[in-house]
């Protein structure tokens, strides 16, 4: 460690950025894990008779299949824009 | 009572192969009859590795085939009377394994008194991979401590918990261990890499082992020479208390921390 990597600028701790982007996409994948194959295209298709309507974002539409006992429960939720343009968060 | 056992990732390029061969040398060296199998069909890679490549004459695709016996294939390791190697087929492609076929092979390794049968899966989640998984009693799961490889990984342990005969017959699954491979210590601490911790934390299951990044994998794999067998380097060291925990003993994890470079190092290199 010399004195000039004191004054290099780097992004700090980007394993702690890899852990929380990984945390996510994990948790979500086993979520869809056993879930059935036809979610993606349901959601695609979806995703498109709403766009007839409104001005949505891709990540707007969130599928999910659970169960509750002995029955599944298909959740939808739909993320409307704000007024203003912004980044849709994907989370209602 | 044979064990299988299939060490398998995902993600390629993580040291499934050289694990594999490490693995399947550091039972032997403790006296266990041990058969290291090759599922990367087309993709030969294991006999280099553990520098059999010469003595190839049959591999895993004739034997399924009934092209030739299993005793025939077998390639016994010049180093322990107890090790054989079963090359992939590097003409045929992965369609060449059956579940039948392999279940046939196995069988019979069991029924010829192995302890161990190593089962080294290729990457990705095609047939091949399916197929190394598919009997296994444990796996290890072979990880970099970096996204993708993560990330295939959590997928893996997915498979091996639906897609495996132990899973379909409910009595338990398969025992699945993590096997962090190129670990950097250095880079941890700087924080550019993560941690033993974050990994455990993300994928939930114990870690049997952390390889730290070390030369000696290069040139045990140039050699042909298990690194296990390079008790110098940090690399090899590390595998042998892999295996000794996969035999049940309690072993701290070693090697977890950056050298601190003296003086005398940084000017003689370490």
């Amino acid at each position: 460690m010399g004195i000039l990597d004191f004054f290099k600028t780097r992004p700090k701790n980007t394993a702690s950025v890899a852990k929380e982007r990984l945390r996510i996409i994990v948790a979500q994948e086993r979520a869809q894990r056993g879930s059935p194959d036809y979610l993606p295209l349901l959601r695609r298709e979806l995703l498109e008779v709403i766009k007839k309507y409104v001005n949505v974002d891709p990540d707007a539409v969130l599928i999910n299949v659970e169960r509750e006992g002995d029955q599944e429960v298909l959740e939808l939720s739909v993320t409307l824009p704000d007024k203003a343009p912004d980044f849709a968060t994907g989370q209602v | 009572m044979t064990e299988f056992i299939v060490v398998t990732s995902g993600k390629g390029g993580v040291g499934k192969t050289t694990s594999s061969a490490s693995l399947a040398v550091g039972l032997a060296r403790r006296g266990k009859k041990v058969a290291v199998i090759d599922f990367d069909v087309g993709l030969r890679n294991l006999d280099l590795i553990m520098g059999c490549e010469r003595r190839v004459v049959y591999d895993f695709v004739n034997v399924i085939h009934g092209e030739c016996t299993l005793k025939q294939a077998l390639i016994k390791d010049k180093r322990f009377d107890s090790l054989y190697v079963l090359a992939a087929s590097q003409t045929r492609d992965k369609e060449a394994l059956t579940r039948d076929g392999v279940e046939r092979v196995l069988k019979e390794l069991a029924d010829e008194g192995f302890d161990y049968v190593i089962c080294d899966s290729p990457a990705g989640i095609e047939k091949g991979a399916a197929l190394a998984m598919y009997f296994a009693d444990r796996a290890v799961v072979v990880v970099n401590p970096e996204v993708s490889s993560v990330r295939d990984s959590d997928r893996i342990l997915g498979l091996l918990s639906s897609k495996t005969r132990r899973a379909e017959l409910g009595n338990g699954g398969v025992e699945q261990h993590l096997l962090l491979t190129r670990y950097n210590p250095a880079r941890v601490e700087a924080g550019d890499m993560m941690s033993i911790k974050d990994v455990q934390e993300i994928l939930g299951i114990e870690v049997l082992g952390v390889i730290p990044e070390s030369e000696g994998v290069l040139a045990a794999s140039n050699a042909g020479v298990p690194v296990i067998l390079d008790d110098q380097s940090y690399a090899g060291q590390a595998y042998d208390d892999a295996v000794a925990r996969l035999l049940g003993e309690q072993r701290s994890m070693r090697f977890l921390d950056a050298q601190k470079k003296g003086l005398f190092a940084r000017i003689f290199g370490s």
